[in-house]
């Protein structure tokens, strides 16, 4: 089979292209730990609420982990709870999320705070929050007639503003 | 007058004495009188789709700007899981079964009384699952969306409906592939017809592929939503219909790539650039576009991080051939555009026949496939995906590949596929307006998919009624470029009504002539096709291996991982 000059440079450099970005993604997965959300934690979706850390849901200040929150968030039709997180910047934050019905999304819009919550499974992501601001939390996976109304708030503060309450 | 080339072929064929054998080649050069009813069948229900499906895109863009509500208690979620069906999955396969059924009976002959008979059963099983599922979507039972992900649950009828799409589908497919085989009887170690060859890959890759969804549907939704068995395993679903959600998209663009090496060399009076190298790149799509599903579950819990890094690798793979098809229809341009003696650079590049629809129209979804494509690079990036995960990025970008790139080839390709299946001819006049309705969704799409990329970036989701998310400040942000999704969508509905109006002409109002089934001879210097290039038993064991190597361990996981299933959900 002939094969042009020109179309054997082009196939080098775009095979090469394509092997120096998988080279890049996989270092910065393998190497740095930057793995989007891989858990294998399972749990029965019909009894969320009794089941730890779920029966309390809400932002936890942990002492002698990888992280210094756990911010823990149940899903259902059509809604989060909580309705509103809150913590500093500059901390490393775990979010912890799970569902009590159908598949829902938890996206931290303008972030990359992005993950699935399905039936079934808890979802996990380990990330610093480094920017301040106030970030809607939107469902980004249909669930219904209500999908668009499902929304919770992120607020990533200065830490002398946590420190005060 | 574009039509030239067949015309001066026509007549050579009437010049023939009476009684004399024609050559086959003469013999192949209309498409039987028979087929041409079978193919022109599928015409009618893929525009219709596009007509209807519009239309439902266009109320969708108009709900999202927040400035209208849809009448009549109707859905916006049934809207989109119109849209999404219509034009996803029936303007798509009806087209491609059409297209293919035509080009294998132009190039490896008319099929026979049987092969023709399992085509019309498979349009008729098609059709039959087509208005089952449609029914129950219109009364509002089935608001799950193309994906139709469990545990929302739709009436079981709308299942049994798409597995029906599927298994007509797999017939009308198994009937081009027994020509195809005829053919390569009647001519022991010859070369296959190029457009014959590759309808056939198109439609193996697609029996493998629809092989999971088709698992999906007939194991897991069809006995849950009959209440023969009470939950379902999510993950598992989810799985199987990526298995064959990613190859899909390989089964919609498999067939403008037809048009690209095959027709459009043709059309602007040039050669096929490589007849083997063709050939290469479809096989490679054959291995790559099935053991990748995974990267659209990359943020999902319960497969391993592994096993989804190593279908994202696959998924770079799958680039190469189109990279090699990049270079073929440039190469293609550049040697036409110089013997029409265009010098210098980019000389060439004015020669090209930028007035006929056949070419321009095709020539715009080229150039959209290489942001579309880009942008795919981004999507499979393993970690990138959490930025865009699920935001209307993702809306915005398969909507430069299959909503641009991909149709834009087909309606260039039925400017003369009709007319030539009707025996009619594309006016001068039609054809200015092909030209209008691809400029017209360029301008569209440009800012339709724009507004939706940036909007995605900033995190706006896809899939999602107008919302203000509690007078969230980010959400007004995304408002805007909702806005300016209405203003694209609007011009591409359009675009749709002048292509209806064309479509329309050629079936049933333009004059009666003959209208040629471009082919493109192989350019010489190109060389001889190696024989591996069509067997099919090689490649055939090499995608077996990959898809054991990708799917085996996670399913494994997923299986022995998995928690109590799921029960239905009803929430529209």
């Amino acid at each position: 089979m002939h094969i042009h000059k020109y179309e054997k440079w082009w196939l080098v450099f775009g095979t090469s292209t394509l092997i120096i970005f998988l080279i890049i993604i996989g270092v910065s997965a393998f190497h740095a730990g930057a793995h989007p959300n891989n858990s294998k934690w399972t749990i029965d979706y019909e009894k969320v609420d009794e089941i730890a850390p779920f029966d309390n849901p809400g932002v936890h200040k942990v002492e002698g982990k990888d992280w210094d929150y756990e911010v823990v968030l149940v899903a259902s039709a059509f809604s989060y709870t909580p309705m509103e997180i809150e913590v500093p910047v500059g901390s490393k934050v775990r979010f912890v999320a799970t569902t009590k019905d159908v598949i829902h999304g938890f996206e931290v819009a303008g972030t990359n705070i992005n993950m699935m919550l399905e039936p079934g499974y808890v979802s996990e992501l380990v990330t610093t929050v480094d920017k301040a601001g106030e970030f809607t939390i939107v469902c980004n996976e249909y669930c219904g007639i209500g999908h668009a109304m499902m929304y919770s708030t992120l607020k990533v503060v200065d830490a002398d503003d946590n420190s005060s309450h | 007058m574009t039509t030239a080339v067949t015309n001066k072929e026509i007549i050579k064929e009437k010049q023939l004495p009476k009684g004399k054998n024609l050559t086959t080649k003469d013999r192949l050069i209309k498409v039987d009188r028979k087929d041409a009813k079978l193919a022109l069948a599928h015409m009618y229900v893929a525009f219709t789709a596009l007509l209807v499906g519009g239309l439902a895109g266009l109320l969708q863009v108009f709900v999202r700007s927040g400035a209208f509500q849809l009448p009549f208690g109707i859905g916006y979620y049934q809207i989109l899981t119109v849209h999404g069906v219509l034009l996803g999955l029936i303007l798509t396969t009806y087209f491609i079964m059409g297209f293919q059924l035509a080009a294998v009976s132009r190039t490896a002959g008319a099929l026979s009384n049987t092969q023709r008979k399992l085509g019309w059963i498979g349009f008729w099983l098609m059709t039959i699952g087509t208005v089952a599922a449609a029914t129950m979507v219109l009364l509002n039972e089935a608001s799950v969306l193309y994906t139709f992900y469990a545990p929302l649950q739709a009436h079981w009828i709308f299942y049994a409906g798409l597995a029906l799409v599927v298994v007509g589908s797999w017939i009308e497919g198994l009937s081009q592939i027994m020509r195809y085989v005829q053919w390569r009887k009647e001519n022991k170690g010859q070369t296959s017809p190029l457009l014959a060859f590759m309808a056939v890959v198109n439609n193996l890759m697609w029996f493998v592929a629809s092989l999971g969804v088709a698992i999906e549907v007939l194991f897991q939704l069809l006995p849950w939503s009959l209440g023969l068995v009470e939950r379902i395993d999510v993950l598992l679903s989810r799985t199987l219909f990526w298995y064959f959600g990613h190859a899909l998209v390989y089964f919609w663009l498999l067939p403008a790539y037809m048009v690209w090496y095959v027709v459009i060399p043709k059309v602007i009076g040039g050669k096929l650039f490589s007849d083997a190298l063709a050939r290469l790149s479809f096989m490679l799509f054959l291995l790559f576009s099935i053991p990748v599903g995974v990267h659209h579950q990359l943020t999902e819990p319960g497969i391993d991080g592994f096993w989804k890094f190593l279908q994202v690798v696959l998924t770079f793979f799958v680039i190469v051939p189109s990279l090699m098809t990049a270079f073929s229809m440039f190469a293609t341009f550049e040697l036409r555009g110089r013997e029409l003696g265009g010098k210098g650079v980019l000389g060439w590049f004015r020669q090209l026949p930028w007035k006929d629809s056949r070419f321009l129209v095709p020539f715009i979804g080229m150039v959209a496939f290489i942001p579309g494509g880009a942008g795919g690079i981004v999507n499979a990036s393993y970690q990138m995906n959490q930025l865009i995960h699920n935001t209307i990025w993702v809306t915005g970008h398969f909507h430069l590949t299959i909503a641009t790139a991909v149709v834009l080839t087909y309606f260039g390709a039925a400017f003369w596929l009709i007319p030539h299946l009707t025996g009619r001819t594309l006016t001068s006049r039609m054809n200015s307006l092909a030209n209008t309705a691809g400029i017209l969704w360029a301008v569209g799409m440009f800012i339709m998919s724009g507004a939706m990329h940036i909007a995605g970036l900033l995190g706006a989701p896809r899939r999602s009624e107008y919302s203000t998310y509690g007078g969230s400040e980010q959400a007004a942000e995304w408002i805007s470029y909702q806005f300016a999704q209405a203003i694209g969508g609007t011009i591409l509905f359009i675009s749709i009504l002048v292509i209806i109006g064309v479509v329309v002409n050629l079936l049933w109002f333009a004059p009666k002539g003959e209208e040629e089934f471009p082919v493109a001879e192989v350019a010489e210097g190109g060389g001889s096709t190696p024989a591996i290039l069509e067997n099919f038993k090689v490649w055939g064991v090499i995608l077996v291996a990959l898809i054991l190597i990708a799917y085996t361990f996670p399913i494994f996981d997923i299986l022995s991982n998995s928690p109590a299933g799921s029960t239905g959900f009803k929430l529209w």
